[in-house]
């Protein structure tokens, strides 16, 4: 099987948002990124994949050099070889999905992993916008996952439940927490991670279809009121939630 | 600027959800305020009273329907959308933010070549742009966004956008959807019980660390019971184990915007704090009076949590009733 696994960098989710000048994005002094969350579960389920059924794997992001790193992160948990669309503009999901569909159309792809959403965006778009623009079918936020040759059973998580659902290869997945338990990169892997091939690929932003027009900090929420330190607080508790707040 | 508003509205064995419904209210509010017809599409193989959309200003119903549309399929569903959006002409979308309208907008809009807006908390027309707001990093910013394409696609959050009556008189039409692509398809549902999900509640009781360990929740699956709400996790007890991801509110788990959130034991990390800050009320209990949850919440008792949930519970028992 040829299989993909897609990652993004983003902000450490410890990060306190500030934003830029010109007010678009966020300010990027002094901030750590790390790989996406979510791709950590794309990556080790591309990695089993391979493990069970052989074949190759490829870590492809889209970004500039800064991506190399998280990219190495996936070579030292087990993956061959990686891509760097590389792009220094700021894409929006549809223009990451355009690079990303290319790219797998053209590396004859069975199988492409990447997190359910990034968590500096949270737009929950790319894997589908991928899928549909390279012709793939497309499972997200995916939570057990199932090979019978060509045919695919997966269990995506919904509202109060798993929903099942039967497709097949070519397909692009979405891995949600729960999917695995990503394996931590051991210093072999790390020390592999260094030698294996990461192409770069340099290519024009697509025009985006949505634009930014501003970045903001939602209002900030005043403290409210401390009623009072043990239990003989509960019945203002109680009478504030239903006369004041009515919310109950 | 726009030519049709279309909803797209979600339904679950044949019952419309209520952010179907919140679908169709701004449909029909952004439609009467630029002056444009507006419908509404379910697809489905039954529907109960899909008049009622009508309550909310949609007049023009139509079912999109074939006997698999039972369960949910991406490819037949975005199939039958997108052939029904052409053919009507309409240029703005407008989903529910739910799982399945988080799965299936994106795949709309790619093959409508359209820009998505996802998880909108708020869309107006602004100087003749349709203009939405929407949270990212988990609600620590706000970008405001205008698609440029000519087809334009929007998901809404649920709990945000309000449902506003307005009775037109309802024309429900059925269109057959003759062999849909069923490539991807659901064949099946577990249920994880009958238990309220966290993301849809609108009273949400949640627990962390403070709780010292699993088998205290539950104090916090009591109270939950009698507001009727939803329990949620931090992530600490998550990946403690003592309670599942479905449950875990903040970054890496569900942004809630529940009218009552009340974080019991939960000191309120920035990631935690992220997902649960716009809910309208927020309670904590927590006996760290210097803890970070303190700073966002509206009524607040620096207590021990096993002093203060069980007469808590008790008293509510006596005034709620549901």
């Amino acid at each position: 099987m040829k299989i993909a696994v897609c990652v993004s960098n983003v902000p450490d989710t410890a990060t306190k948002i500030k934003i830029a000048a010109g007010g678009k994005e966020i300010d990027k002094t002094g901030v750590t990124f790390i790989v996406n969350p979510y791709d950590e579960f794309a990556i080790e389920e591309a990695v089993k994949t391979k493990e069970k059924f052989g074949g190759e794997t490829v870590v492809i992001s889209v970004g500039d050099d800064p991506n190399k790193e998280i990219m190495r992160k996936a070579l030292a948990m087990g993956i061959d070889s990686g891509v760097l669309l590389k792009t220094s503009e700021t894409l929006d999901s549809n223009g990451v999905a355009t690079l990303l569909a290319e790219e797998i159309k053209s590396g004859d792809y069975d199988i492409v992993f990447m997190g359910k959403q990034s968590v500096d965006f949270d737009s929950s778009t790319t894997g589908q916008l991928t899928a549909q623009k390279a012709g793939f079918n497309c499972v997200s936020v995916c939570v057990s996952l199932e090979f019978d040759g060509n045919n695919i059973t997966a269990e995506r998580e919904i509202e109060g439940g798993r929903e099942v659902v039967k497709t097949t290869l070519p397909a692009v997945i979405t891995a949600q927490k729960g999917l695995n338990e990503p394996r931590y990169p051991n210093l072999k892997g790390i020390m592999e991670a260094k030698r294996k091939p990461l192409a770069e690929k340099p290519l024009s932003a697509p025009a985006p279809l949505v634009e930014v027009v501003e970045l903001s900090l939602p209002p900030a929420k005043a403290a409210g009121k401390i009623l009072g330190s043990d239990a003989s607080a509960v019945p203002e508790l109680v009478r504030l939630l239903r006369e004041e707040a009515k919310v109950i | 600027m726009a030519k049709m508003i279309v909803a797209v509205i979600e339904q679950r064995d044949g019952k419309i959800k209520k952010a179907g419904y919140e679908a169709a209210s701004t449909a029909a509010a952004l439609a009467s305020k630029l002056g444009c017809p507006v419908a509404a599409l379910i697809p489905a193989s039954t529907v109960e009273n899909p008049e009622k959309i009508a309550n909310y200003g949609i007049s023009d119903i139509k079912i999109l329907n074939a006997s698999a549309f039972a369960n949910y399929s991406q490819s037949g569903y975005a199939g039958a959308i997108v052939d029904q959006v052409n053919a009507m002409g309409a240029d703005v979308l407008v989903f529910a933010n739910t799982a399945m309208g988080k799965d299936l907008a994106p795949f709309v809009a790619a093959k409508l070549n359209a820009g998505v807006v996802a998880d909108a908390t708020h869309i107006d027309d602004e100087g003749g742009k349709l203009t939405a707001i929407r949270p990212i990093f988990a609600g620590k910013a706000l970008q405001k966004v205008v698609p440029t394409s000519e087809i334009k696609v929007f998901s809404l959050r649920p709990n945000v956008f309000p449902l506003v009556e307005s009775s037109v008189a309802p024309a429900v039409t059925t269109i057959p959807i003759d062999s849909p692509d069923l490539s991807s398809a659901a064949v099946e549902i577990k249920k994880a019980g009958e238990k309220l999900d966290v993301a849809e509640a609108d009273i949400v009781v949640s627990g962390g660390r403070g709780l010292k360990d699993a088998e205290q929740f539950r104090l916090i699956e009591e109270l939950a019971a009698v507001l009727g709400g939803a329990v949620g996790a931090s992530r600490a007890v998550v990946d403690a184990g003592w309670r599942p991801h479905s449950e875990q509110v903040g970054q890496t788990g569900k942004t809630v915007t529940p009218s009552l959130y009340i974080a019991c034991g939960i000191s309120g990390a920035i990631q935690h704090l992220a997902g649960m800050t716009s809910s309208k009320y927020i309670v904590a209990i927590n006996k760290d009076k210097d803890a970070p949850i303190f700073s966002i919440a509206d009524y607040g008792i620096t207590g021990d949590v096993f002093e203060v949930l069980p007469p808590l519970i008790e008293e509510l028992k006596k005034v709620v009733s549901h």
